[in-house]
């Protein structure tokens, strides 16, 4: 049977990845895309102006993109401490 | 053949293919029936996620709302996409590993409490009945103007066709048929958006077409729509917030807690083999709906353009919106205008009595606009 890393860290590994994810979670959304938006919109991305482009479509991408790398990261986090589904 | 036979056949063929779906797929045990015997392929649960969660208020309103709200807009689109997020990391895998078929039962185990699972049950209750009215009356909209019937009619049909296909065949049938309803929803919403994207700015992808310039000149598109809107004394395209900046935060809030817990949504992860697979399988949710969500903000800009310039021939030409030839003659309106008058949702009232459709704001703050309204109501007189 292998031995993965200490099992006690293993919850507050996972809580460090979720608070690193909605951190930037938060700020593409209600930074980029609310609060900061009108400064932002000072910036031209292609005809978008940029705190408009996170708004209606900047935000959702990053989204998906924070979705997947959640579910890398937990799958090497739950082999590393060994408790993986076979 | 006509546009009317055509949309029969075109919408008669997709029904007869749900259902055969629901037949072939029907539901022989309990498993089957509530979470699809849970051996969904990930991806294909994230398509009929997109397809479960994408139904009337993202297919009919959503672009609507957004061409109306402008930059404001953005609140669904964030809320209902952001919602994910927090799903994919903290419920969906969870409630997986726990191994039941439902929430309540779920929190009746967690908790050690019936009472606690019966709050479930109502909460439940209450969420999926406001969800239903929503959705009923997009399903009385979309039939309505399909069969050319009133808005009531046209739920009560809606019911009966829904109806039937979800009591045969259980989350299994459910599921496979959604993930043809996403085929067909996607392609319906996504061809037109590439054409009008094409049309407008020369850019076959509307997620590119939003951000371009219009076809022969060197103005993009949303300056355009923000120049066209605040001359008609409307809010700026770009900046229009709902409100306040503070409605704007905590409407987004809202929607992506409520988006997190929708109960159709959370089910849909009792469905896949693993926990692994139900922290992937909301990540292909989110871009099965990302495909949809950021067509729509091109749809609703686009739409807004379109609008103004079928009513306004000024607002193409560059000639002056406050011109009274400018103004279409009712009479002569689009059939879609005609259409749509025969569901009730679309009314004109000649103010004027000239004749012809006017569309701006009247209740605008915008001095240079009402000063330009004024006197082209003088003019009239």
């Amino acid at each position: 049977m292998s031995q993965g890393k200490d099992i006690s860290q293993y919850w507050p590994t996972v809580l460090r990845l979720i608070a690193t994810v909605l951190s930037v979670w938060a700020l593409v959304s209600y930074g980029f895309g609310i609060l900061l938006a009108p400064a932002l919109n000072n910036i031209s991305l292609g005809g978008y102006p940029l705190g408009f482009w996170f708004a209606q479509q900047g935000s959702m991408y990053v989204f998906i993109a924070l979705i997947f790398i959640y579910a890398w990261k937990m799958g090497k986090i739950d082999e590393e401490f060994d408790v993986h589904e076979e | 053949m006509g546009l009317q036979a055509l949309t029969y056949l075109v919408v008669g063929f997709t029904f007869a293919v749900y259902i055969g779906i629901a037949i072939w797929a029907r539901a022989g045990t309990t498993s089957e029936f509530y979470v699809a015997g849970g051996g969904v392929h990930p991806v294909l649960n994230g398509m009929a996620t997109g397809a479960d969660w994408m139904s009337a208020a993202s297919f009919i309103s959503m672009a609507g709302l957004i061409a109306n709200m402008g930059f404001g807009g953005g609140l669904f689109l964030m809320g209902w996409t952001g919602g994910y997020v927090l799903l994919a990391m903290l419920l969906a895998p969870y409630l997986r590993k726990f191994g039941k078929f439902t929430v309540p039962q779920f929190v009746g185990d967690r908790y050690y409490s019936k009472g606690a699972s019966t709050v479930a049950v109502l909460c439940l209750l209450a969420a999926s009945v406001t969800y239903i009215i929503g959705q009923m009356t997009g399903v009385g909209v979309a039939f309505s103007r399909f069969l050319g019937v009133s808005n009531h009619v046209g739920i009560f049909i809606g019911m009966g066709v829904v109806f039937m296909y979800a009591v045969f065949g259980g989350m299994k049938g459910i599921t496979y048929t959604q993930v043809a309803q996403y085929c067909v929803l996607i392609l319906a919403y996504t061809v037109p958006a590439v054409f009008i994207s094409l049309n407008l700015t020369g850019n076959p992808l509307p997620q590119l077409g939003l951000g371009s310039h219009m076809v022969g000149t060197d103005i993009s598109l949303l300056s355009k729509l923000d120049q066209v809107v605040t001359d008609l004394g409307f809010g700026k395209y770009t900046t229009q917030l709902p409100g306040s900046t503070l409605n704007m935060f905590v409407y987004t809030v809202s929607l992506m807690i409520g988006t997190a817990g929708l109960p159709h949504v959370i089910v849909r992860f009792f469905t896949v083999p693993k926990v692994k697979d139900a922290r992937a399988s909301a990540g292909w949710a989110l871009v099965f709906i990302g495909i949809l969500y950021t067509t729509a903000p091109a749809v609703a800009a686009m739409a807004r353009l379109n609008l103004h310039a079928t009513i306004n021939t000024a607002v193409m030409s560059g000639g002056d919106l406050f011109a009274p030839e400018s103004s279409i003659v009712y009479a002569q309106r689009p059939d879609w205008m005609k259409r749509w008058e025969v569901t009730g949702l679309l009314k004109f009232t000649d103010k004027n009595g000239d004749g012809r459709i006017q569309y701006y704001n009247d209740k605008s703050k915008n001095a240079a606009f009402n000063a330009k309204a004024a006197a082209a109501r003088l003019e009239r007189q």
